[in-house]
């Protein structure tokens, strides 16, 4: 696969917010709290001090549901320099340190253990933890996200790779009927801390069944999770996060992100599963992507700076259950709401998305809601029919010139 | 189709050439063959056996060959193989799972219990004959046809039909119904709707087991997981996938198919190209054994033997009982299409009559001692339908509770608050 945007150098850096820059400010209840080299993300403290309050117990990862603010400098926020990876390194990065703090966390899926993983996110583990720890499993997909299921509710807590997401539709049966229902079918009395995971999304020619996005199908799913990660820094976090949750939780990677290089702090970070990530503040129009479309919309930012526009751009990253508050917060300063993502339109998460913001800002709206989504085709092998089927940077800049008119 | 007793399956062995060191254990197939003893002459092909085996011994399993149409043999091996203790033990679990099911029948009709209910009359001996011989901590997956199984395993009967009349002191607390009971102290892991969805959640239980026996090092972590299912079941994908995957490494489950001949109006024959179940074992690589599921104490023996391999470390087993439900495949079922002179048969052959038979037999019980036990399961029923129809219904407040494990799963609203922290979410009222 090979890398298609490479290092945050490509986006204009004085007015986005790169993911790697965070706002670390410590309250005295998180540090006293947390071993000195874990770093716990928080964002902006000074907004709702009912967060603050003692209803938080003070040992869990709660942060303030409010997006970070921009305009802090990595130098002056964390004691060490950092590094630089790729992005399923970090993913590999957030799992290995997942698996070493915990023994009952364990990986399973194809080709995972001595393979290494099809997009690498697991090399090294299997030698490292052993065959049981990092499980090759046979081609099965129904019964091995069964399996995980199943292991989960007796103690475990399992990761399941999906080869490619589209694989996880076989184990439908299991995720919907299983995954999510089981702790409310069984009155409570069973957990089901799994994470299911892999790389979804149209690539490059991989043809239609490889080109899925399965987070449509998902996500009226009760008792599920979604969240999708779109650089090296959420990644990793999120990936952590995902583990640590109680809850299932599907996480979604894109094949055409994997390489992606980025700097990622050297202490440890967990991130908020429930968060949306800013990714570039603004004044005239708020965009909502997720995924590989964050970068077509930063793309298309560039473009539209260039000609006297000020998007506000967030990465939503949640995708079930939304962030209402980071995207409420924005729809009342911008007024106006473009949804950019790479389902399709049918039903998809721009669909979705469009009826909350409906329904719960409708007042705060000065034009309807504009999505974008990708065809409602099966995508097409050709590389011309591929490129049309998905939202590319011109579309975007033509979509927020119209929406602002 | 007759079903031949007279066949014999051949081993197939491995071949020679040896995987990665780091793979997992690799055993060779066991056969099944159609003899008529148990535990006969081993009837096994020469078989590798890893350095890390801890048992050096195995006893091999061989099929009980059991007709439809022949007679059941009560006597040959099974009759020194239980006390009296045992014997009461065994009529009174197959008694409490008989009166319940036909209580359920009584309060469905009263309209104290609605939607799909699937009785388990008939098949009483697999129960029995199997979860009896569990520990606590083993664990079980049942199907919709899961009252008794939950019964047997230990979930006491107040709880079972409080959840199958809906309320909040139900064992899933009212949510799950009669076809998702569910127990976390008994080890109970559903209870579930579609066939064959439990299969892989079965295998993950044992997963879990050997996990803890070889990751994580725990002493005594020898639990094993028994997976109940019909032989509809058998003709679905996930089963034979997770035949495969148990026995590739070995997991501590044993398969326990109920052949009851029919999948609601389904005949078996009609839908299995080979009606053989059993004899689908020895194709992944694990013994498959038929047993005559109307006779409990043949289901114990064979069960004994497969539990114990199983806690070994030996791997899976695949048993398939030969068994058939008096009542219909549901209380909607108006159980049209079977022919009569099966259905008499199969009464001549129940299980709770044959054992009866078999303790005044062999003068481990009297008559007044069964009565008695009759008598003490008809008090606990009543006092459970009583428990249960005073048991208050759940309040709108619960209907929230348990979508996730942590409520934050339900994110963050438009005002910057958690929305499980929104006081609707405790009243059941908010709009998720």
């Amino acid at each position: 696969m090979a890398a298609l945007f490479q290092a945050p150098t490509a986006f204009s850096s004085s007015n986005s917010l790169d993911s790697n820059k965070f706002n670390h400010s410590p309250s005295p209840r998180s540090l006293s709290e947390r071993k000195s080299s874990i770093l716990t993300v928080r964002s902006d403290a000074r907004s709702n001090p009912l967060l603050n309050s003692a209803a938080h117990k003070p040992h869990r990862f709660i942060t303030n549901a409010v997006a970070t603010k921009p305009d802090t400098s990595l130098a002056s926020t964390s004691s060490k320099p950092g590094h630089e990876l790729l992005l399923f390194e970090a993913l590999r990065e957030g799992l290995e340190e997942e698996m070493e703090r915990d023994p009952r966390v364990c990986v399973m899926g194809e080709d995972v253990g001595h393979y290494g993983g099809s997009y690498k996110v697991t090399k090294g583990l299997a030698t490292k933890f052993g065959d049981l720890r990092v499980l090759d499993t046979p081609i099965a997909e129904n019964s091995f996200t069964g399996m995980g299921i199943g292991a989960a509710m007796t103690g475990l807590r399992p990761i399941i790779e999906g080869m490619n997401m589209g694989f996880l539709l076989l184990a439908f049966n299991q995720i919907s009927n299983n995954c999510g229902m089981l702790h409310y079918t069984s009155g409570g009395q069973f957990k089901i801390p799994v994470v299911i995971r892999g790389p979804g999304g149209v690539g490059r020619q991989l043809g239609a069944e490889h080109s899925q996005r399965l987070e449509s199908y998902f996500q009226s799913i009760p008792g599920i999770q979604m969240v999708a990660c779109s650089t090296p820094y959420n990644a990793k976090g999120l990936m952590k996060a995902a583990i640590r949750s109680e809850n299932p939780v599907i996480l979604f990677e894109h094949v055409l992100l994997y390489n992606l290089k980025d700097r990622i702090p050297d202490e440890e970070y967990v991130l908020s599963l429930e968060e949306a990530e800013m990714v570039r503040p603004g004044e005239h129009v708020t965009i909502l992507t997720y995924s590989r479309m964050r970068y077509h919309v930063m793309q298309a930012a560039k473009t539209l700076v260039n000609k006297g526009y000020d998007p506000e751009v967030i990465d939503i990253r949640s995708l079930k259950p939304f962030d209402l508050h980071t995207i409420g917060k924005s729809v009342k300063k911008t007024h106006r709401v473009l949804i950019v993502e790479e389902c399709m339109r049918t039903g998809g998460i721009g669909a979705s998305l469009t009826a909350a913001i409906t329904e719960n800002f409708n007042d705060d709206l000065d034009a309807p809601i504009v999505c974008l989504s990708s065809q409602d085709v099966p995508t097409p092998y050709a590389g011309t029919l591929e490129e049309w089927t998905v939202v590319q940077p011109a579309q975007i800049v033509t979509a927020v010139e119209q929406l602002c008119q | 189709m007759s079903l031949s007793a007279t066949k014999f399956v051949h081993p197939i062995t491995t071949p020679p050439t040896s995987r990665s060191s780091d793979k997992p254990l690799f055993s060779t197939f066991f056969g099944s063959n159609h003899t008529k003893l148990r535990f006969n002459k081993p009837i096994v092909a020469a078989q590798r056996r890893s350095s890390s085996a801890a048992s050096t011994s195995f006893s091999p399993v061989v099929a009980v060959s059991s007709d439809v149409v022949k007679e059941k043999k009560l006597k040959s091996a099974s009759n020194l193989l239980i006390t009296k203790e045992e014997g009461l033990v065994l009529y009174e679990d197959m008694i409490l799972g008989r009166f319940f099911e036909d209580m359920c029948a009584q309060m469905y009709y009263r309209g104290k219990m609605f939607g799909f209910v699937h009785l388990y009359n008939g098949q009483e001996a697999v129960s029995t004959g199997f979860i009896k011989l569990l520990k606590k901590e083993d664990y079980v997956v049942s199907t919709y046809r899961d009252h008794v199984h939950a019964l047997s395993k230990g979930v006491p009967a107040r709880e079972v039909m409080s959840e199958l009349f809906g309320k909040a002191t139900g064992c899933c607390r009212g949510q799950g119904g009669s076809m998702h009971m569910f127990s976390k102290e008994y080890n109970l892991l559903g209870g579930f709707a579609f066939i064959g969805e439990g299969i892989p959640v079965a295998t993950g239980a044992a997963f879990s087991s050997k996990y803890r026996r070889e990751v994580l090092k725990e002493p005594g972590a020898d639990e094993v997981t028994l997976a109940f299912f019909g032989d509809g079941t058998c003709n679905n994908g996930q089963f034979y996938e997770c035949l495969n995957m148990a026995a590739l490494w070995k997991l501590p489950i044993v398969f326990v198919v109920e052949n009851n001949l029919w999948a609601i109006g389904m005949s078996h024959l009609r839908a299995t190209s080979d009606p053989q179940i059993w004899k689908k074992g020895p194709a992944f690589g694990m013994p498959g054994v038929h047993v005559d599921g109307m006779d409990v104490l043949k289901v114990r023996e064979v069960a004994k033997e497969a539990i114990e391999r199983a806690r070994r470390g030996e791997g899976p087993t695949l048993v398939e009982c030969e068994t058939y439900r008096f009542r219909g495949h549901s209380l909607a079922d108006p159980d049209e299409l079977r022919d009569p002179a099966e259905k008499a048969h199969y009464a001549g052959r129940d299980p709770i009559t044959a054992f009866k038979k078999y303790l005044f037999d062999n003068k481990l019980a009297s008559e007044q001692e069964l009565k008695a036990i009759d008598k003490k399961i008809d008090e606990l029923l009543d006092d459970a339908v009583e428990f249960a129809d005073e048991s208050p219904l759940p309040p709108r407040s619960q209907l929230l509770e348990n979508v996730f494990a942590d409520p934050k799963g339900f994110g963050i609203g438009a005002d910057g608050k958690y929305r499980c922290e929104d006081p609707k979410f405790t009243q059941g009222t908010a709009h998720v």
